[in-house]
């Protein structure tokens, strides 16, 4: 399978991206990391006719903290982010992901922009940003736009983004003090998509949920911030609540049917890791089992 | 029988000074393999060569209206583009059908499509280029009108009144039938105190080698003479069937195969794309290069394996199995494979059903039906994989109606193993086999016992682990009865030639070849044992059919029973000659020498009396020196063919130990254990690991592999992101062990090895899922095992 | 159309004139007759057409091959002449760690990765780092075994 022909410039500065973006519109596709384009391409399943090289633009790389805020430029690979101490100090979420995304040869390429704006809803990246509260930056011929990450990603390989627009960075807060993290998901093989997932932040006081974001991916068309977080968040998490929570995570959700698993199956595995979650982020054996309906 | 220690250096009567047999030595072939610089057909190149693209039917049965090729011609680069039709001109069509397999029929197959497509992948034209990326952009451009059909894409249904007939002329859908019926399979199910029956349902699987077929044809216009490069386990074979429909003599055809990415039976079969390759290159009288990309592989490349097979079983309460009954129906595509047609398959499994065990009374009916899909036929281990995990499946069932443990029962109902020679109510002849010392060095191995209070103890915590256990007979090294009573020109034989040159190395020739399973290093441990000389010395050349003996190659784990006895016999005569000329030359008896680390030597002590390249000079350049009359000879030829027993049967016994999370219903393979018996080992290290890697082929069509088709007839799952094949992250490691049971049809006492893995370790996997359900009740006798099954069984879902 | 790139293979500078569409493990084999990187799907899952781009592992038919102007690129044949993994491969000659040899390659690129980057990695660990590369001959066991042998030897302890 040998991809179609297509012309190649290679972008010198996001002002350069965004012109031949601008000029080509639909009929050109950025490369960045190029594992989810470059598979696409030679299955010829797309077939653009130029391709923008950013991976040269450095000012798209960059691992940064300024103040509260840790800032991820969008070339930042997924190894970068595995390597990073700035990570691992105040995104340790982040880490935990990248651990099951593909395997290392893909993660040497893949970048967090790349992920990101791929959408793909099986993908870890997407729900860790919805975690981590974070904000996504983009730049367009109108100049630069901010949005909150829940509201980026609106279906399969859609997003917020114009054909004219370029991922250029996410913002984050920093780790609060208290925040515990949680991060699983269900693959058949080491590296495979998940069937179903989930990244979650917390804060947790004496055993009690102060904060609680769910963020569920392969459930759906986009990640998922689980409404029902509220439900356990302020009070002791009881294997009543965690199972009326439960329920209505089950009504929340609207999965979809693959080869992988049914609808069903899908909400039945979310149920699974909400309850391990709950259970790992309040050290809490008792409640493991609880909550999948 | 002996029973193999893990100390692989096994005294065998072949065990000379410093025999190889029985030794683990690196092969020769590795380095090359490991640094880059194998020589694959895929990286081949040769002058003037084009590359051809096949434009593949997106239906899986459809008229082939119009083909109109003008813009793509037009393409630069592009060098011809040719339908089924013209091509029809250069090649003849087939029919996969033996006349051993009675009342199979198939309809005849044209290398490119005519007039119609029948299943989802078919060739419709062929685009031939200067390179594989223009001539996929041509093919884009090729403008075919199809008129759909209905497609028979359910076997369930391909024989109902309603459904189409895909080959009219043939009357039905029904390509095969066959219909057993030993002892009193009634009277013992009447008799019996329990009888237990399910429906087992297997997926589709496909070989998914990781170099894809290639071919390289070359047709020397000037000397009338085609070379096939191509990575196939039977050069002989391809070189009689493309002499065959080309028109062409066979001295006019050479195949020559260097190293093979993977094979497994996949590269067996004659393909049509390949022999539109052979055809092309013939028209356009220029190297013309197919190589498969991934995805037109898993779309043509046999599939093996669909069945639907419902089975039954009666037993009593002391555990006496009463009788066994099978019907199973399976879907090919729409052709029957040529030339060892889709019917073997099928065949195999009414042979093998209850083969370990005493019970005489079985009856079976197996039904083979055309669908618009993929082409089906031999995958390794053929057969076997359905047979012991239906066999195996409905042992568990039995021993479950009447609360006996599985070995137990196993126990009672294996054939003794003194019990031999003996046949299976199916016709089958045992030699020699050894059930019951194989399944008690399992339970040594694996430490049963310690195991089931494990699980025991593990349950109360509401951990699910299950032990699995699955044994098994395997058919190798084939004599005609396989192939050649059926009119295949397929050769049940193989010789070896083997020479001692001017320098004092061996060269040996042999028809055997190699994918990766050893041939090279057992015919040059072999001859290196035989002869007396290191293996460093002994050069192997295989896989080339104007270089070695006229063989059938390697399948049906035959390489080293067939080929190693060859190797063995050629290299006795080689040996009787030398030590004539040494007797010549040093004026002593044959009976007083011997040859040992490359030199003649007192048979008495071992003394070196001359280096055997010493000797070879005098031969090849100072015969003037040797006394008179004395016409040295230092080479010889022997073929070998199995001739008393139709198939040399080895057995086996396999066990799974496994997790399930009875939450998310994922299964977690802890361990795997198989004890083998395939008479002598040669190589023990190498045999041990193609027992492992058939087991991972195994484990993987227990939990991961299925072709998934819907029910237009599409394959709606032809990448390897979602046809899941087994990784190092989910697999078990695997312990082998032996006992020894040597046939006495050959001096080398070697039977086949290649396919047992994959032949028990499915049986193994389910039984031990199973056996983890049990507290729950649930029975699943379908495969691929997926969470979605577990979860629905388990009633979470 | 084509597009002149500069680049560093096994130490060599070698300049192309490649089309854009040309991936790098194309380019390795067909421009540069280095077939010892094989392609086995093309669409990045299997790992037989793994090789070492600016020191890392990479998916070679993921990557075009303009992407390596100036870049360092090093496959199968660089590391084999510079003795770099000999400890490696003779391992997996002693082990049978290879049958047919067709992912050898990108199992000892990968495998190689691994011990640079942990020198004492468990047999899970290895499983791990080497799950993206399909082997079908082997079941991985004798792989596994290869380099967890070379992984101890490498750091001074008995096999």
């Amino acid at each position: 399978m040998k991809a179609s022909a297509f012309a190649y410039a290679r972008a010198t500065s996001v002002v350069n991206a965004l012109e031949l973006l601008a000029a080509h519109g639909d009929k050109a596709k950025v490369l960045s990391g190029g594992q989810s384009l470059m598979p696409a391409m030679n299955l010829r399943l797309i077939s653009p006719e130029l391709i923008v090289d950013i991976n040269g633009i450095a000012e798209l790389r960059g691992i940064a903290v300024r103040g509260d805020t840790l800032k991820l430029g969008a070339l930042t690979r997924h190894v970068d982010l595995m390597r990073s101490p700035e990570i691992a100090a105040h995104a340790p979420l982040l880490a935990r992901a990248i651990a099951h995304i593909a395997h290392p040869a893909i993660r040497n390429r893949g970048t967090l922009g790349g992920s990101l704006a791929h959408a793909d809803p099986a993908s870890e990246l997407p729900a860790c940003m919805l975690a981590l509260n974070a904000t996504i930056i983009m730049r367009g011929p109108g100049g630069e736009r901010r949005m909150a990450a829940e509201d980026f990603f609106t279906g399969i390989y859609e997003t917020a983004l114009s054909v004219q627009e370029l991922l250029v960075a996410v913002e984050l807060p920093v780790a609060h003090k208290n925040a515990a993290y949680f991060f699983d998901e269900f693959a058949r093989r080491h590296g495979d998509y998940a069937i179903v997932g989930l990244a979650a932040q917390a804060i947790v006081k004496d055993g009690i949920f102060a904060d609680l974001r769910l963020a569920f991916f392969a459930v759906g068309d986009r990640p998922v911030l689980a409404k029902i977080a509220t439900k356990l968040v302020g009070g002791e998490v009881t294997p009543a609540i965690l199972s009326d929570a439960s329920m209505a995570l089950g009504e929340q959700l609207d999965p979809q049917e693959d080869q992988q698993a049914s609808a069903s199956m899908r909400r039945h595995l979310a149920k699974v890791l909400l309850a391990r979650c709950v259970s790992a982020l309040l050290g809490r054996p008792d409640l493991k089992a609880g909550g999948s309906a | 029988m002996i029973i193999a220690t893990a100390n692989p250096e096994i005294l065998s009567e072949l065990d000379r000074p410093n025999s190889y047999i029985g030794k683990v030595v690196p092969r020769p072939n590795l380095e090359r393999l490991m640094q880059g610089r194998g020589l694959y057909v895929s990286d081949m190149e040769l002058p003037r060569m084009a590359h051809v693209v096949f434009l593949r039917s997106p239906h899986a049965h459809a008229k082939i209206v119009s083909i109109d090729a003008a813009a793509a011609k037009r393409l630069p680069g592009v060098i011809a583009v040719v339908t089924g039709e013209e091509l029809g001109t250069v090649i003849t069509p087939w029919v996969g059908v033996l006349s051993h397999l009675k009342g199979l029929k198939s309809a005849p197959q044209h290398a490119i499509a005519i007039d119609r497509a029948c299943w989802q992948g078919e060739a419709v034209a062929a685009i031939v280029a200067t390179g594989r990326a223009v001539a996929e952009d041509a093919a884009e451009i090729v403008k075919v009108e199809y008129q759909q059909l209905d497609a028979v894409t359910d076997m369930r249904t391909a024989l109902d009144s309603v459904t189409p007939v895909i080959h009219p002329a043939l009357g039905d859908n029904l390509a095969f039938e066959r219909n057993l019926d030993a002892g009193a399979v009634d009277a013992a199910f009447a008799g019996s105190d329990e009888v237990a029956e399910a429906e087992f349902i297997f997926a589709r699987h496909t070989g998914v080698t990781l170099e894809p077929r290639s071919v390289v044809s070359d047709w020397n216009a000037a000397e009338a003479r085609l070379t096939i490069y191509q990575g196939t386990q039977a050069p002989h074979m391809v070189q009689n069937i493309a002499a065959l429909h080309l028109g062409l003599q066979e001295s006019q055809v050479r195949v020559v195969c260097k190293d093979v990415g993977g094979s497994f039976g996949i590269k067996v079969h004659i393909y049509a794309d390949e022999m539109a390759t052979y055809a092309l290159s013939k028209l356009l009288r220029r190297p013309v290069k197919f190589v498969a990309d991934r995805v037109e592989s898993f779309n043509t490349d046999i599939h093996a394996r669909d069945h639907r097979c419902r089975g039954r079983i009666g037993v009593k309460r002391d555990g006496t199995i009463t009788a066994f009954e099978i019907d199973d129906l399976t879907g090919i595509g729409p052709y029957s494979m040529y030339p060892r047609t889709s019917a073997i398959e099928a065949n195999q499994v009414v042979n093998l059903v209850g083969g370990p065990y005493v019970t005489k009374n079985y009856r079976a009916r197996a039904r083979v039906v055309f669908q618009n899909k993929n082409v089906m036929c031999q995958y390794r281990a053929v057969g076997h994989p359905i047979a012991c995990s239906v066999t195996e499946g409905l042992v568990d069932l039995a021993a479950s109606k009447i609360g006996m443990d599985p070995v137990e029962i196993r126990r009672r109902n294996l054939i003794a193993d003194d019990a031999y020679p003996c046949a299976s109510p199916s016709g089958l002849r045992f030699e020699l086999l050894s059930h019951h010392a194989a399944m008690n060095k399992l339970m040594t191995m694996m430490d049963y016992d310690a195991l089931r209070a494990e699980q025991a103890a593990l349950r109360n915590k509401n951990i699910h682990r299950g032990i699995g256990i699955a044994s098994f007979i395997e058919v190798t090294n084939p004599s005609a009865a396989f192939y050649g009573v059926g009119g295949a020109r397929i050769s049940s034989q193989d010789g070896v030639a083997v020479r001692l040159d001017a320098q004092g190395s061996v060269i040996c020739q042999t028809s055997i070849t190699e994918q990766g399973q050893g041939s090279e290093s057992l015919t040059a441990q072999i001859v290196g044992s035989v002869l007396g000389v290191s293996m460093e010395r002994v050069r192997v050349i295989l896989g080339d059919t104007d270089n070695t003996p006229y063989g059938g190659g390697t399948w049906a784990s035959r390489g080293a029973g067939i080929g190693g006895e060859a190797a063995l016999q050629a290299a006795k005569i080689l040996r009787n000659n030398i030590l004539e000329v040494a007797a010549a030359i040093l004026q002593s008896s044959p009976a007083e020498l011997d040859i040992a680390h490359n030199a003649i030597v007192n048979a008495s002590d071992g003394a070196p009396r001359i280096e055997l390249n010493e000797l070879a000079r005098i031969v090849y350049f100072r015969p003037d020196t040797l006394p008179p009359g004395i016409q040295p000879e230092l080479m010889a030829t022997r073929h070998f063919v199995p001739r008393e027993y139709p198939f040399a049967f080895t057995n086996g016994v396999q066990a799974s130990w496994l997790e399930v999370d009875t939450d998310t219903g994922f299964v977690r393979l802890l361990r795997h254990w198989v004890v083998e018996d395939c008479g002598t080992l040669i190589n023990p290290q190498l045999v041990d690991e193609q027992i492992r890697g058939g087991v991972v082929q195994g484990l993987g069509a227990a939990l991961f592999e299925k072709c998934i088709y819907d029910e237009r007839g599409q394959l709606t799952n032809a990448n390897m992101a979602d046809y899941l094949v087994p990784m190092s992250g989910e697999m078990p490691d695997i312990d082998v062990g032996h006992v020894v049971s040597p046939t006495s049809e050959t001096e080398l006492g070697a039977k086949g090895a290649g396919e047992a893995g994959t032949a028990g370790a499915a049986a193994a996997v389910a039984n031990a899922v199973n056996d983890a359900l049990k507290p729950f009740g649930a029975v699943i006798t379908e495969i691929p095992l997926t969470p979605q099954l577990i979860l629905t069984a388990l009633g979470r879902i | 159309m084509h597009v002149s790139i500069t680049l560093e293979v096994n130490g060599e500078r070698v300049d192309a004139l490649v089309l854009p569409r040309l991936n790098l493990a194309d380019f390795l084999r067909e421009h540069l007759q280095l077939t010892g990187t094989h392609v086995g799907c093309e669409h990045g899952v299997c790992g037989a057409c793994t090789v070492r781009v600016d020191g890392e592992i990479v998916r070679s038919c993921l990557m075009l091959a303009v992407q390596t102007d100036n870049a360092s690129v090093e496959t199968i044949e660089g590391l084999s002449d510079s003795g770099e993994i000999a400890d490696l491969q003779a391992a997996f000659r002693d082990r049978n760690a290879l049958q047919c040899g067709f992912c050898t390659p990108g199992m000892l690129i990968a495998a190689q990765d691994l011990l640079k980057q942990q020198p004492e990695p468990d047999r899970e660990r290895i499983r791990e780092h080497l799950s993206g590369n399909y082997c079908r001959c082997t079941g991985y066991q004798a792989i596994i075994d290869a380099v967890e042998t070379t992984a101890r030897a490498r750091s001074g302890r008995q096999p």
